[in-house]
């Protein structure tokens, strides 16, 4: 079963512009790192895909998938975290109503 | 036997259709649940997705870190924070319009670089010949890559114990 790298490449790439939208447009700040996470994994198919395609050595594109999927958790851990105590002091999880560090 | 083939085709054809109209449906839908629970979906999709690509190891860390943790984790953080009840209020911002025309015209410039790129791809029989194994994977997380990969350890437990300073309560600090 061989698929063109092309195909893998079209839905990686909607995958990220469907997320990145979503970071764009989203005013919750929940839904925001959903959009992100959403783009990590678009990022993901695409390096599972090259390495499988196109690499000479490839283990190096599912290592570095595995070290993308380590940091989005760090990171969802740490954004959520964030959320949270916004929510305890500011009452709102609305990315535009969030204005603490704006003059 | 090229029946099968042809049907494992299929699949991952069908699978990355419904990623796309679940990642749709997580970046626009008004209930933030349903929108957990859509992103839920493209991940266990994208779980397939590896499996075509023959990365079983992937496949599994998705569905077990993805949809095990970072999930619960993020319906855990709506349970907490919104209250599903007003879906009066708008949930995008204004500018949303804008966004999406410039994300399409984005799409389509990377679909036309896409397929106008010669990719330097293997022959069918090089890539079937070189198939990663987990011990492959291991070996390369421990030999080439060990550096990186205790650095990650390390941003892992910092953002972890991070994220627990910053979301406990101020009880006596």
């Amino acid at each position: 079963m061989i698929i063109p790298l092309q195909h893998f490449l079209i839905f990686s790439s909607a995958l990220f512009v469907i997320g990145l939208a979503g970071a764009l447009t989203r005013r919750n700040v929940v839904g925001i790192l959903m959009s992100i996470e959403l783009m990590l994994n678009a990022v993901n198919v695409n390096l599972v895909a090259f390495s499988r395609t196109t690499s000479l050595q490839p283990e190096t594109g599912q290592v570095f998938a595995v070290f993308i999927i380590a940091l989005a958790a760090a990171a969802v851990a740490v954004g959520l975290a964030i959320v949270i105590a916004l929510y305890r002091v500011k009452k709102t999880v609305f990315a535009d109503q969030i204005n603490l560090l704006k003059w | 036997m090229p029946e099968i083939h042809f049907l494992a085709q299929v699949g991952v054809y069908v699978t990355m259709f419904v990623c796309v109209v679940f990642a749709v449906l997580a970046v626009t839908a008004a209930n933030l649940f349903r929108a957990a629970l859509a992103l839920t979906g493209v991940l266990l999709g994208i779980a397939g997705i590896y499996i075509a690509l023959h990365a079983e190891f992937l496949a599994m860390v998705q569905v077990l870190i993805y949809v095990g943790a970072v999930m619960t984790l993020v319906i855990f953080a709506i349970m907490l924070t919104e209250r599903l009840g007003d879906v009066s209020v708008p949930q995008t911002n204004s500018s949303a319009w804008l966004a999406w025309a410039g994300m399409i015209g984005l799409y389509l410039l990377l679909v036309r670089v896409m397929i106008s790129t010669p990719w330097p791809v293997k022959t069918p029989a090089l890539i079937k010949a070189s198939a990663v194994s987990t011990a492959g994977l291991g070996e390369a997380l421990l030999g080439p890559y060990v550096f990186p990969f205790e650095i990650l350890s390390v941003v892992l437990i910092a953002a972890l114990v991070g994220a627990i300073v910053v979301a406990r309560k101020d009880d006596n600090a």
